[in-house]
């Protein structure tokens, strides 16, 4: 009997372990690692790419702040690229890391993390469908996410990601490129192009053109309405069918399809013909009309499209893009390069993959520039906050928050080899944490301050409390048992959520706190019995491990570490 | 001997002498002061998912449209409500009923938006919703606590939009039950022992960035996260002062405490409050589900408007229950309604809004919502929600065209109509309508 009951228990614990095994499994995206040459010689784009910045902090005659040292360019990157602050596993293996080329090859081999494709695609998918729920049935943004993710994997080409989103057909489940369409779907009323046709202008083409849905751009004469409903045209024939979205270039009545506009106070409707605002020569001659769309975004000559992603990507690098709002772009101007077309034409020359333009910017002059300002005014601070010459302070998204909080209270990467208990319990925090912090929609890269809810939430949340904790494996219980001294033990906690080694004053003042503990009273009776006794008042009530929480709660809690700098 | 009291400590004084929030008229806040002197507050009760109007406030019995539900006389002797709301018939005199509020939205996201806000939402830039300008425009200096609350919220937060996120209501889970993440979980000795090493290394972090971390406002936050943490002001949200009649009265649920925190909230100078019901969203079995939400709104949205009224509080605070549609006059195989935002009806009371009256009046055999030309059918007396939002605004003391320059750079007023005399008392449009 006592035989059957132990196979029984067995046989559940496998079972928890396998089901908890499977939750927590992350879906590799299939297909062969990131495509990411190191041998590609980028030096002379970077090259350009800081020059055109030097030419301007001149011309502007603003200054230029000194560099941060590769520490913090690491932190940098790791929000950038898998949305947490670097683990201390991670920052250790840095450090020893003393080949030429550091930072290159440390992105280089970000990229190839899965981590890179998994979060980068989490934020792409914000600007092509949007964070809300979408329709019923016909979408699903998780099948769309790990697509997207898959291509990055792989290093795809954008122009190829984007031609495979707005010409797609077939199911929202089958083909999850469809989903940039089905999201569009109205219960009853069918795709709606006009939803379509604005955001394909905004995101890959960087312009704000909804308005023009109503009537000519108040602001910018180059749009027209008729501009919209032209774009908008192109989307008339696409539909949803128990076959996915298929395009229909007739209807049941054998009239072709053609998109038609109902004025104000019109009986019937107005037709329109697809059109396309400028260059025209650019729209294929034969294909669907959405084919004929998509090829003539990504044309070859359309330097919108190369700047609106090297727009976002420098966003999604620098935490504030180069233009704001991102997809709102000036018009480029013939004669005229800026940042965004020189990494634009470096992206074009190397295939579209989103993998040079996160080079160059890592690369770059200004992404290793330093948060730090000598201004005297806010003028002056202002002025090298909009010419680049300072880097910006950009408060992380809510997810960069719980990502840095969980990894800061493990010592070891949390990825896609990490044990499963440990998977799941990020997951299950990660929702929940984002639940009560707010998320940011898609509005993710306009520039926020924090909230009173947010701020309490960092100080008395259940989060805070459970990663500063010295409980088991977590980091701060490691740290105190693993550190050779008390001045190890401040380095090792600063470095985990700072990414630096504490200031003189810094490392004093947490150095008293932890010569103040019981454990270190009786240390030093134990060394000098003779010595007369504490008067009571002056007598330690704090313990080691406490001291250590309080340490790693108030770094959890300063602007440092909410604050992409 | 100097006698230079804070005022905290005063408000302690005054609590310890059991003077504070259990006589809100005798504190120094919204109450003390009367009537027109006194700046206005806004309590919208949401009724998520969509109410029915032909449960509540419109019922059509012995027609097509009507099902189950039959209608009562209220202390309105012209106007009769669904029987599911008898305690609110007997307040109904106090209220104005709006039966022909228009949208064009018949999606839930997109719906919310809308009449929260007053405006339809678009891709290019979120709206404050209505409340959120409210709690900005009529900031209360006094207050240690959010000027803007929702209580027993849903997911979807009322945000501050263009405004900026400090303007998203503070999210009460469960009203009367306590607060999230308001105490520390460490002793008061080790927290300021915490909050010394903040500073220390908060002064590392800002000592050669002090102009990009003023901008941050991250230690302003944390300021205002620690002042309301200690505040008097957050007895504001517990109930363990009121009685157990008056709890009763309000219902032991969530919505019916969020009501009674509402309330006490609006004592304390809080300008917008927004409590949530939810379930109405009943494309199955519409009547039950309507009958069970009715139980729990009635007592509460009665309560709150008689409570109101005995504290001389209901001329400085407007009442709004509302949702983000209407339901089918038609009932699907499931005894279900379906979404309608052809017509729909909200309550309005207090704040110099009319009373005893109706507007609007809606058709008892029309199953579709557009003509067979593909025109909208409307009902008798259209209302536009940003109409209704002007006047609120008006009513109020703020200035609805106010024009705000956007983070997009486009320059949007608050309100996207004019305000309707017609909805408020004669005394009150005179004077808001005029200024």
């Amino acid at each position: 009997m006592r035989a059957v009951v132990i196979l029984f228990a067995l046989l559940i614990a496998g079972l928890v372990l396998k089901v908890v095994q499977v939750a927590g499994r992350v879906d590799q995206p299939v297909g062969s690692p990131a495509a990411v040459a190191d041998d590609q010689q980028l030096g002379p784009a970077v090259a350009r790419l800081n020059e055109q910045f030097h030419t301007q902090w001149q011309a502007e005659k603003v200054q230029v702040v000194d560099t941060v040292d590769d520490f913090a360019v690491l932190r940098r990157l790791s929000l950038a690229m898998f949305g947490t602050v670097p683990s201390l596993e991670d920052i250790r293996a840095f450090e020893d890391d003393d080949q030429p080329n550091r930072i290159d090859r440390w992105v280089v081999r970000m990229l190839q993390d899965s981590r890179y494709s998994d979060y980068f695609a989490e934020r792409l998918a914000r600007s092509l469908v949007g964070v809300e729920e979408g329709p019923f049935i016909v979408f699903r943004r998780d099948r769309m996410t790990a697509w997207l993710a898959e291509q990055l994997h792989k290093d795809a080409s954008w122009s190829q990601m984007t031609k495979e989103l707005i010409a797609a057909e077939g199911l929202w489940t089958d083909r999850p490129a469809a989903n940039f369409i089905t999201v569009a779907d109205i219960e009853d009323e069918g795709l709606d192009v006009n939803k379509l046709a604005g955001r394909t202008v905004r995101t890959f083409l960087g312009q704000r053109i909804d308005c023009a849905q109503c009537h000519d751009h108040p602001f910018d004469p180059a749009w027209k309405q008729s501009d919209f409903e032209g774009l908008a045209a192109f989307y008339c024939q696409a539909s949803l069918s128990p076959g996915g979205v298929t395009d229909y270039e007739t209807d049941k009545d054998e009239q072709k399809v053609v998109y038609k506009v109902l004025d104000p106070g019109a009986e019937t409707g107005r037709v329109v013909a697809s059109a396309v605002p400028f260059h025209p020569e650019w729209l294929p001659a034969d294909g669907g009309l959405r084919y004929r769309l998509a090829e003539w975004v990504t044309h070859k000559d359309n330097r919108r499209f190369e700047r609106a992603i090297a727009n976002r990507v420098w966003g999604f690098m620098l935490g504030k893009p180069f233009h704001e709002p991102v997809d709102d772009l000036p018009h480029p101007v013939d004669g005229e390069i800026d940042a965004l077309d020189i990494l634009g034409q470096e992206f074009r020359a190397r295939g579209d993959r989103l993998s040079v333009l996160i080079r160059m910017i890592a690369m770059s002059d200004v992404f290793h520039l330093s948060s730090e300002s000598s201004a005297d005014n806010d003028e002056t601070y202002t002025r090298q906050v909009q010419a680049w010459s300072v880097f910006p302070l950009v408060r992380l998204r809510p997810e960069q928050v719980i990502g840095s909080l969980f990894q800061a209270g493990h010592i070891r990467s949390i990825d896609q080899n990490s044990n499963p208990f440990v998977r799941v319990t990020k997951f299950g925090n990660e929702n929940d944490f984002l639940n009560e912090y707010g998320d940011l929609g898609d509005d993710e890269l306009l520039q926020q301050v924090g909230t009173i809810p947010q701020a309490l939430l960092r100080m008395n949340g259940r989060f805070t409390a459970e990663q500063s904790k010295v409980d088991a494996l977590s980091a701060p219980a490691q740290i105190l048992s693993f550190s050779p001294d008390n001045a190890a033990i401040i380095d090792n906690c600063y470095l985990a959520c700072l990414c630096r080694l504490p200031a003189v004053d810094e490392r004093t003042y947490f150095l008293n706190l932890l010569e103040s503990t019981t454990e270190a009273a009786a240390e030093r009776r134990k060394a000098n019995p003779e010595a007369p006794e504490v008067i009571p008042e002056s007598k330690p009530t704090r313990t080691r491990a406490q001291v250590v929480e309080d340490l790693v709660w108030t770094l959890f809690n300063s602007p440092e570490f909410s604050w992409n700098h | 001997m100097h006698l230079n009291p804070t005022r905290r400590q005063v408000l302690q004084f005054l609590s310890a002498c059991g003077v504070s929030l259990a006589l809100p008229a005798m504190t120094a806040r919204a109450a003390a002061r009367r009537r027109d002197e006194r700046p206005k507050s806004l309590i919208t009760l949401w009724m998520n998912g969509g109410m029915s109007q032909l449960e509540t406030w419109d019922p059509h019995p012995g027609t097509k449209s009507g099902g189950e539900v039959k209608d009562i006389a209220t202390s309105n002797k012209d106007v009769r409500i669904s029987e599911l709301l008898p305690q609110m018939a007997e307040q109904l005199h106090s209220c104005m009923l709006i039966r022909s509020l228009t949208s064009k939205e018949g999606d839930h996201e997109r719906g919310a938006a809308f009449v929260k806000t007053g405006y339809r939402p678009e891709p290019t830039l979120k709206y404050p919703t209505l409340g959120a300008i409210a709690a900005h425009e009529l900031t209360n200096s006094e207050l240690e606590i959010p000027q803007y609350v929702t209580l027993a919220p849903d997911r979807i937060v009322p945000e501050g939009g263009y405004l900026g996120n400090q303007w998203d209501a503070f999210r009460v889970f469960q009203p009367g039950n306590g607060l999230s993440n308001l105490k520390s979980y460490v002793s008061p000795e080790r927290q300021a022992d915490r909050l010394q090493g903040l500073h220390v290394v908060s002064q590392q972090f800002e000592q050669r960035r002090q102009f990009g971390a003023k901008r941050t406002l991250h230690q302003n936050t944390l300021d205002r996260a620690l002042e309301m943490m200690s505040s008097e002001q957050l007895k504001a949200f517990e109930l363990d002062t009121e009685s157990t009649g008056v709890k009763a009265a309000y219902g032991d649920t969530s919505f019916g405490r969020g009501c009674l925190v509402a309330r006490r909230l609006v004592e304390v100078g809080v300008r917008s409050i927004e409590v949530t019901l939810p379930g109405f969203d009943t494309h199955v079995a519409n009547h039950s589900g309507h009958v069970t939400n009715c139980k729990i709104l009635d007592p509460a949205i009665a309560t709150l408007i008689q409570e109101l009224r005995e504290r001389d509080l209901l001329d400085s605070t407007i009442v709004l229950c509302i949702s983000e549609f209407g339901r089918t006059p038609g009932i699907n195989p499931a005894a279900g309604r379906d979404h309608w935002p052809n017509w729909f009806s909200c309550m309005i009371a207090g704040g110099g809004f009319r009373e005893n009256t109706v507007i609007g009046a809606t058709p008892t055999d029309v199953f579709e919502g557009k003509k067979a030309d593909g025109k909208l059918i409307l009902p008798a007396a259209p209302v536009l929600v940003p109409e209704l939002y002007a006047t609120i605004m008006a009513t109020m003391g703020i200035d609805f065209r106010k024009e705000i320059v956007t983070p997009i750079g486009r320059p949007i007023r608050f309100a996207d109509a004019l305000p309707s005399a017609y909805l408020l008392k004669e005394d009150v449009a005179g004077k808001v309508i005029r200024s």
